[in-house]
Order: structure tokens, then sequence, then C-alpha cells
């Protein structure tokens, strides 16, 4: 029992990594996510279609042979990356899928209506995506960009096949360490749990504000 | 075309089945647990309850670290699986509380009055069941089965972490005997995403097979 409190220092450490692992990972998704959203609304089939195709391609492809292919395959072609960048990058370009797809539902859900009103009144294209619809889609969107979201902190215990030192490699280090296998593992699925269903209550708290706005 | 491209597919092809069949019996042996929980969570408190806390801890956890807890806690509990064992086992829990999920939300999505109109026409729970509820329930709920095929393939590259050889496991091999990685792991990637669109294709025939048999 003495040996889990002073590895206690270590699981903080590693759910410390993972969250910053994968906000940044999530930063990523959101940013590519809208753009491929904004691509697979484009008129010109040359942006759309390749948007399409990757998001395609992005929901048959395993998180881990993403990143074995950026941290082991980039060296080939002279892209060296840190287990953080390739395991944030690789967090990042598989989320943006899923998130195109919720965005894309986003903004379909804004009326037509809403964009000739913005034009009539003067916006340009760009005011009228960021201050009309991005907003609306973001709080349309909020249930199942938190979904979205608890995946992506979930598929982060992924990041320990390139050896970076989140949770679940902290866990694979101390049981190395100590030979006890199943107390790690259980430690930080209930540390996992906590977190997931932090950001759950979360998503429920920040949805009632927002709709409660929205009417 | 070198040679270590050469040797990557064979090599891959034998990975395929593995996968295939790792995440074809964990849906498999995932369903009955599933049709079980959709039930509990329907009933009573205790019930409820319970199947309330399994969905939240295998929905709530990565399945890598699911996977790492069944692969050593079962020898704790005097089970010796071997790996590729351990690790069906593994998923077919994890898919179980997402398949329930499905199960339950397809289930709900019939109207009452279909229910009521067929104990009305006299027919017995059993009959309402399986001609009037599982049929209409089936159509609605293929979309999401396919999409949790599709999320069982690609978790499954995950078991190469307890030495399973699958896709995965077997393109690290490759990649570690040729030192081409790129080639390997851009091959494996290759063909998880040619599973997935089959089983997508798949489904849509089904789709279109069942919405014409409904329309009979």
């Amino acid at each position: 029992m003495s040996g889990f409190v002073n590895d206690i220092p270590l699981y903080a450490a590693g759910l410390a990594t993972t969250i910053a692992v994968s906000l940044l990972g999530i930063f990523i998704s959101v940013i590519v996510g809208i753009f491929l959203a904004l691509a697979l609304r484009s008129r010109f089939r040359l942006i759309a279609i390749p948007a399409r195709g990757y998001i395609e391609f992005a929901r048959g492809a395993p998180l881990a042979l993403v990143l074995f292919l950026l941290y082991y395959g980039g060296p080939q072609f002279g892209l060296l990356l840190s287990p953080h960048v390739a395991g944030i990058v690789g967090l990042g370009l598989y989320g943006a899928g899923p998130f195109a797809e919720i965005f894309r539902a986003g903004f379909s859900a804004i009326q037509k209506g809403e964009r000739e009103a913005a034009e009539m009144l003067g916006l340009t294209p760009g005011q009228s995506f960021l201050n009309i619809e991005l907003p609306q889609a973001l709080r349309v969107t909020l249930p199942a960009c938190v979904g979205q979201t608890i995946n992506l902190v979930k598929e982060s215990a992924v990041l320990s096949v390139i050896t970076l030192g989140e949770l679940t490699k902290v866990a694979g280090t101390i049981s190395s360490i100590t030979f006890a296998v199943v107390t790690p593992y259980l430690t930080i699925a209930l540390l996992y749990w906590a977190l997931v269903e932090t950001i759950a209550r979360l998503g429920f708290y920040a949805e009632r504000r927002f709709t409660a706005k929205g009417s | 075309m070198d040679r270590g491209l050469a040797g990557v597919w064979p090599a891959l092809l034998d990975g395929f089945t593995t996968t295939v069949m790792v995440s074809f019996s964990a849906l498999l042996l995932g369903a009955p647990l599933a049709i079980l929980l959709a039930a509990a969570s329907r009933g009573g408190r205790v019930p409820s309850r319970l199947a309330g806390l399994y969905l939240s801890f295998w929905r709530g956890t990565p399945i890598l670290v699911q996977l790492l807890i069944v692969f050593y806690l079962l020898p704790f509990l005097g089970l010796e699986l071997e790996p590729t064992l351990a690790a069906t086992m593994a998923l077919a829990l994890n898919t179980a509380a997402f398949q329930s999920e499905i199960y339950r939300a397809g289930l709900q999505a019939i109207p009452r009055g279909h229910i009521e109109a067929a104990s009305m026409l006299g027919l017995s729970a059993s009959q309402t069941f399986f001609r009037i509820e599982a049929p209409q329930a089936i159509r609605l709920m293929l979309p999401a089965l396919i999409g949790e095929m599709q999320a069982l393939v690609k978790n499954s590259s995950l078991v190469s972490v307890i030495a399973v050889t699958d896709i995965t496991r077997r393109a690290q091999q490759v990649a570690a005997s040729t030192f081409r990685p790129l080639e390997a792991y851009a091959s494996a990637l290759l063909l998880y995403v040619i599973i997935g669109a089959v089983l997508a294709c798949i489904g849509l025939l089904l789709e279109r097979h069942l919405s014409r048999e409904a329309k009979r």
C-alpha cells in the first residue's frame, strides 16, 4: 500500500499529460473539422470530394496505426517527430473526421434565410459565418461535440503505444517496476472514468446554459 | 516495388484473418450480453442500476485499458486464457455495452400503438416481439450495428498490444524486419480502411434489401 502512495505523483503527472495532449488534439480536431465541414459545403467538387474522401478514410483508420505511421514511418521521408507532437497531431487528424460530420450537420441545420438576412444587412460572408452561423452551429452541435470529446480523451490512451508518458503509459511503467499489474490498471481506469464523467457533467451544464441563453 | 514491399502483403493477409475472427466473434459473443443488459435497464430498480453501472464503466474507460485489465486480471481469477481469447473476451464485454444501447434505442423507437394493436389482434407477447417489434427494430438498428462493427474492427487493432498477431501486430513485425515502417503501416492502414468500406457496403445492401422486404 505504501508503494501505491509513492506512485500517486506519477499518476497525477500521467493524468495531467493525458488532459494536456487530449485538449491539444481536440483543438486540432475541431479546427480541421470546421474546415472539412466548410469544404463539404463547397460548390467546387475539387474541394468537396477530397474532404469527403478524408472523412471516409479516417472513419476506417485505427488510431494506433495512424500514430505508428507518423512516428515510425515519418523519418523515412524526413519527418522526425517527438512522441508528443506525433501523438497530438495524430489524435487531431484522427478526430477531425467525426467533428467534420458533426459540424456539417450543424451548419445544415441553420436556415438559409439567416445567411440571406445577414447578406441583406450588409455583412460579408466571413462576418456572416463567424457571427451568425458558427455560434448557432456550435450550440446545436454541443451534445455531439461533448460525446466526441469524451471519445478522444478515451482514445488518447492509445498514445502510450508511441511511448508518450500519459496515464496508460504510467500504469505500464509502474507495473513493470512493481510487478503489480492489476492495481495500476484498475487505478487508471477509475481516473479515466472520473475524467469522462466530469466532461459529461460539464457538457450538461454548458448545454443548459447555452440553450437558456439561446431561447 | 522493392523486396520490402512485396513481403508486406502475405503477412498482413495472415493478420487479416485474425482481425476479422477476433472482431466478429466479439460482436457475436457481445450480443446476448447486450440483450440481457438492455432488458435489465428496462427492468426494476436494482437490475437497471447494475446495468447502468456496467454501461458507465465500459463506455467511460479506454478500450486499451479494459483490454489490459481483462488480460492481467484473468490469471488472478484462475483463468489462464491465451491472448487471442482474452482479447476477444475484452472486446465482447466492451461491445456489449455499446450494443445494448443500440438495442434499447431500437426497441424504444417502435410506436406503442403497434404493440397495443398486436395485442388487440390476439397476438401473444412472443408473437408480438418476433413478428412486430423485432423486424422493425432490426431495420432501425442496422446502421448503428454496422457502425459498431466498424468501430469493433478499428478497436481490435489494440489487441496487438497483448501480442495477438492481428493486422497491426503483423505490420509491426514487417516494419521491424524490413526497416520500412512507412510501407508496412500504410499498407495495414489501407487494409483497415478497405474492411471498413466493405462493411459499409454490406450495410447499404442489407438496408436496401430489408426496406424492399418491408414494402412487400
